[in-house]
């Protein structure tokens, strides 16, 4: 039986993890995750899990003893935000390269200069070519589900890859909402127990990690561990549809509202798309067909997917909660890049909102959408990316 | 033999193997030789002990020579030597000379 609480996204992840009671957990303190972390090391020095805490001197530090430590043959966790993702930066590639499904929340916030706590996606963006595998999440409920699939999906044995599931800031972290907790039988059994591939600790069969692999198959490497982020949509699928069945809460790879029809769309990741799809109720009763994708699985990119949901329309605008600057925002540039091979295509805009924690506004949706509809009506785009919610 | 592709390669690059430094010869990357004097050497396997690959053979507890194959040349036995009577046992010399 679910059971309905009120709590935060924070919170929320922290009791999916309780209920995974994973072997080992590398923990250091960030805004706006430490109070995930901290509410973990409550239910070790509560006896609720079993976790062997890792009390580290830095995230790079966190991370090192994470790969360590799944190396060895455990089920391993940590959670993080911004700089704090930014100081692992090299070593998630050597989770990722070595093959070790680390599960780690990552709470979405801004990047230094200048110093910001606040949500925004630049921490996440920057670590998308790492090799881990990226689910986002709109609310507390999202967050929690995903960091449940997130074990199924990462420790899958054609998988074996880190996962980041990613809420944003305080928007989600901080704030209380409605949601359902599964039972802690339900979820143990969902996930089941941790299987190993190629453990360290296995001292019957030696083995290394980590080992110099120059120009005669450095390549060959890279090629086949690209091979293994193809297969992750298939697997995402399918524990998503095992997930349902206990949860009664549908996930695919991503989210549509009332898209079918739209002429005009909105791209938008994490919980502004909540505020989105209020707006776009008002718009569709006043007669303005628009819609909604919320990308879930980032990282795999589900290019063809996306595209086909995407390309009836006119126009679409996809809206980025981080920069590149002297680029386009990186969702955009996924999408566009995944448009551009169907056989027909929207006209395309790029709108960065709501860095370091600005408010997304029901009126800056309003805006969006009625600069989609003139540019739907008139076939042309003036400026391909802009700020919005921005002071003159 | 026919060179690995990326569907023959074990997952995450872990060495399915123990002791497969053996396979992996570095002596190619060495700038001095250490050579060996053994009028000077007193058999106390300092050099043995120090070296950090395997390059320092011993057998019946007595040291033997070199094994370059390994040697990178970073000259920890040379510098670790006590030799005998002030006369290192272990000299640094340049390849090629």
């Amino acid at each position: 039986m679910a059971k309905v609480v009120a709590v935060t996204g924070n919170e929320a992840c922290a009791n999916a993890l309780r209920q995974v009671n994973p072997d080992v957990c590398g923990i250091y303190p960030i805004t706006p995750q430490t109070d995930m972390m901290q509410r973990y090391a409550s239910f070790i020095s509560d006896g609720k899990v079993d976790t062997e805490a890792i009390l580290v001197e830095s995230e790079h530090s966190s991370m090192s003893a994470c790969i360590g430590a799944a190396a060895a043959g455990g089920r391993v966790i940590t959670a993080t935000s911004s700089q704090g993702l930014a100081l692992m930066w090299e070593m998630l590639f050597i989770a990722a390269g070595d093959r070790l499904p680390i599960i780690m929340p990552v709470v979405n916030r801004a990047l230094s200069a200048p110093l910001n706590i606040h949500g925004d996606h630049s921490d996440a963006m920057g670590a998308r070519d790492t090799g881990w595998i990226q689910i986002w999440s709109e609310n507390a409920q999202e967050a929690y589900d995903n960091t449940i699939q997130a074990f199924r999906i990462g420790e899958h044995m054609d998988i074996r890859l880190p996962v980041m599931v990613c809420q944003d800031g305080f928007i989600i972290s901080h704030s209380i909402e409605r949601m359902e907790y599964l039972e802690d039988k339900e979820v143990k059994d969902f996930v089941g127990p941790y299987k190993n591939f190629l453990p360290l600790l296995d001292l019957e069969k030696p083995k290394s990690y980590g080992p110099l692999i120059l120009t005669d198959l450095y390549h060959e490497y890279k090629r086949a561990q690209h091979e293994v982020m193809t297969k992750v949509s298939a697997v995402t699928l399918e524990v998503a549809k095992e997930f349902e069945k206990l949860s009664g809460r549908k996930y695919g790879l991503f989210e549509t509202y009332r898209l079918e029809d739209a002429e005009v769309a909105i791209v938008i990741l994490n919980s502004a798309a909540g505020t989105t799809k209020d707006v776009i109720d008002d718009f569709r009763a006043k007669g303005i067909k628009a819609g909604l994708l919320k990308p879930r699985l980032f990282r795999p990119f589900p290019y063809t997917e996306i595209a086909d949901a995407l390309k009836h329309t006119k126009a679409v605008c996809v809206m980025d909660r981080a920069d590149s600057f002297g680029g386009y925002g990186p969702l955009f540039m996924e999408v566009s890049s995944a448009l551009y091979q169907a056989d027909s295509r929207p006209l395309m805009m790029n709108k960065i909102y709501g860095l370091g924690g600005r408010d997304y506004l029901p009126s800056h949706a309003a805006q969006v959408i009625t600069e989609l509809d003139s540019i739907a009506k008139s076939g042309s785009v003036k400026t391909v990316k802009e700020y919005i919610g921005v002071r003159e | 033999m026919k060179p690995k592709g990326w569907k023959d390669l074990p997952p995450g690059s872990v060495v399915l193997e123990g002791g497969s430094a053996a396979k992996f010869k570095t002596g190619s990357w060495r700038a001095f030789r250490p050579v060996w004097k053994e009028e000077n050497c007193i058999h106390c396997l300092f050099c043995w002990i120090y070296c950090p690959d395997m390059s320092v053979t011993v057998k019946d507890g007595k040291r033997g020579e070199f094994n370059y194959d390994y040697c990178k040349g970073c000259g920890i036995c040379a510098l670790e030597c006590p030799g005998k009577k002030g006369q290192k046992a272990i000299e640094m010399v340049e390849e090629g000379k």
